[in-house]
């Protein structure tokens, strides 16, 4: 069904990190922040293994998953999530996006070479620099008004 | 053999506060550097090997890929180097003047245990409670038992003739928000299951929180206790510069370390572990570890000659008593009796997604920044009801997680500001 923008309705949305990584308030910030969009949030927790991540992700086949790494593992866990949801069927089209701190050297992981290399492993979002919290909840509108991206 | 408890209680009988950096590199020419640093700063250190997310979570095989492809990890991948190449990382640097830390933040830490027992080094941290909660999705169950297994082998190297080393990092439950008589009762309770399973030298932590006067309260409260419990062992102090979301200027990340450095020595700690000023941004470089070191040094010496004044008791020691004693009334055993109180929510962790915690615990600021209960849930203490509001909104929560960081920065910002003394 097509949503129109005037009325939005609430998205499914999966927030997890990755098996590495083990931080949680980013997660905790990440969930309320989308509840208070007015969508449901399946909040997976710290150190998500990848079967875990896939397989909560294909049992409930939520409109949304963000993936958020600070460790500075994350442009390595996420380019090897990625493939796995995708190799599901039921993943295929699902947008998947990612965030945080991804590397270890600060704003250098943040340039556009890093971000670019995220976007055309297969991310449809990658949210790291001073405004990520702003552009992610645009990327979240439209998407839940059904603006194609 | 590197000694390190006796080399802190040295420092600490001459009146000098050791000061040791969180470092850690994948790259064996700049962890030796970062080592040999570390050593010649102008200050009185130990060493650290901090170990890196992969080898952490037991993923060992990314962490062996990640050093044959030469990518940069957050640590050192201590159990996939061959021991050979840990101990010539060390020869030279690593001795009774210089002991050497391992830090990991491993719920299961045996093979991390093996691999610096196998290269030499006797002197770690953690705890089956501060290294799952915060650092996995483990049953805490397992983590108990995981943690009484290398509490053996440190204690079996013990009769082999080492002097191992086991600091608690009980006093930096998520690293912020957690109120201090929780993060007392879970330093004391940890630093009684490394005695009770053979260890004879540890360290009790307590990390900066959000209010100077209340930090003093705590660490005064955290060494009647230890010296009340902890009798018969050899125990020392640890203060951590603030865990939680750190000032993004250089000069709040300093103010913020200055202020670490003169709790430190007030409370009468032994040893410090410090932030630089690259903590919000990135892993720190070589020299912003050393930096960091010296300042620290420097503030901690003027600290020794300023007067001590005295301090207030808010109840702090009373909580966290009150606290052990739900703990240890459960179980003669301290492991299980932490596995059942927290399934009853006797202990529970504000904020805290493990599934193992209650989750009910809710915490705050007060105007003045001091951090208390707003919802204790299952434990007994007493929440401080309609003193504030638990931060239950997004935007709340962000407020109260960067309050440290927008206070320093705005320290900075106004001594930087403040218009310069007309010349005469
Ligand atoms: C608190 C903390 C911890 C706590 C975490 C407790 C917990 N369970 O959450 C403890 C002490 C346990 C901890 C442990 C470690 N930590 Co830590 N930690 C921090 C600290 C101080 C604050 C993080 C925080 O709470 N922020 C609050 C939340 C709300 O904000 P945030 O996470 O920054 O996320 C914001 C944005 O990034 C963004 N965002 C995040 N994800 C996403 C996703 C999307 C889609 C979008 C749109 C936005 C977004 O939104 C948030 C709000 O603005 C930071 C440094 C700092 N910032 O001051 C280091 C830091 C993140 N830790 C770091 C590291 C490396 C570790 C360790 C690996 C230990 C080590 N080697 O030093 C371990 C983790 C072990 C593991 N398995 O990964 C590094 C990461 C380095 C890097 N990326 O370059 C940092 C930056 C410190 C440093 N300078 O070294 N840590």
């Amino acid at each position: 069904m097509e949503h129109t923008a005037a009325e939005p309705s609430g998205l499914d949305i999966v927030v997890t990190t990755m098996a590495s990584d083990s931080h949680t308030w980013n997660l905790v910030f990440l969930q309320l922040l989308l509840e208070e969009l007015g969508h449901r949030v399946t909040n997976l927790g710290a150190c998500v293994p990848d079967d875990v991540l896939v397989e909560e992700c294909r049992r409930r086949q939520p409109d949304l998953i963000v993936l958020s790494s600070v460790n500075g593992h994350g442009h390595h866990d996420g380019r090897r999530v990625l493939p796995a949801l995708r190799a599901c069927p039921e993943l295929l089209e699902t947008p998947v996006v990612i965030g945080g701190k991804l590397g270890i050297t600060g704003a250098a992981d943040g340039d556009d070479t890093a971000a670019r290399g995220l976007l055309a492993a297969g991310f449809d979002g990658v949210f790291t620099d001073v405004g990520a919290v702003d552009a992610f909840k645009v990327f979240v509108q439209r998407l839940a008004a059904g603006v194609p991206a | 053999m590197t000694a390190f408890g006796a080399f802190v209680a040295r420092a600490r009988s001459q009146g000098r506060l050791v000061v040791q950096p969180r470092m850690g590199m994948s790259r064996l020419d700049e962890m030796r550097l970062g080592l040999y640093a570390t050593r010649n700063a102008a200050a009185t250190t130990v060493g650290t090997l901090t170990v890196d997310s992969y080898t952490r979570t037991g993923a060992l095989d990314e962490a062996r890929r990640a050093i044959d492809d030469g990518t940069a990890l957050n640590g050192y991948p201590i159990a996939s180097y061959p021991p050979d190449v840990t101990r010539s990382l060390l020869r030279g640097i690593a001795d009774e003047e210089f002991p050497v830390q391992v830090r990991h933040g491993s719920a299961r830490p045996e093979r991390i245990v093996a691999a610096l027992l196998a290269a030499g080094l006797d002197a770690t941290e953690g705890g089956p409670v501060s290294y799952c909660l915060p650092y996995s999705r483990l049953p805490l169950r397992e983590a108990v038992t995981s943690w009484q297994r290398c509490c053996e082998l440190l204690a079996a190297a013990q009769e082999a003739g080492a002097q191992p080393h086991l600091e608690t990092f009980g006093g930096c439950m998520m690293g912020q928000l957690c109120p201090p008589s929780l993060l007392i009762a879970l330093s004391v309770l940890e630093g009684m299951f490394f005695r009770q399973h053979g260890l004879r030298s540890i360290s009790l932590s307590y990390a900066q929180q959000t209010h100077t006067g209340q930090d003093e309260e705590s660490v005064a409260a955290l060494i009647r206790i230890a010296a009340d419990r902890l009798p018969d062992i050899d125990w020392h102090i640890v203060i951590y510069a603030y865990m939680g979301v750190y000032p993004q200027s250089p000069g709040g990340a300093q103010l913020l370390l200055d202020e670490a450095a003169r709790l430190s020595v007030r409370t009468g700690a032994a040893r410090l572990i410090v932030k630089t000023t690259a903590e919000a941004h990135r892993i720190p470089t070589v020299e912003e570890n050393v930096r960091a070191l010296e300042t620290a040094a420097v503030v901690a010496g003027e600290e020794g000659r300023a007067p001590r004044t005295g301090i207030a008791d808010t109840g702090i020691h009373e909580e966290a008593c009150a606290l052990i004693d739900a703990v240890l009334d459960l179980d003669a055993d301290i492991g299980r009796a932490l596995v059942r109180s927290f399934a009853k929510g006797r202990l529970d962790v504000p904020y805290c997604l493990h599934p193992d915690n209650a989750g009910r615990a809710r915490s705050g600021l007060d105007s003045s920044g001091r951090l208390y209960w707003t919802d204790a849930g299952a434990m007994p203490v007493a929440g401080r009801a309609g003193a504030g509001r638990s931060a239950t909104g997004s935007r709340e929560l962000l407020d109260a997680l960067s309050y440290v960081q927008r206070t320093f920065d705005e320290r900075a910002f106004r001594t930087v500001a403040a218009p310069l003394p007309l010349s005469p």
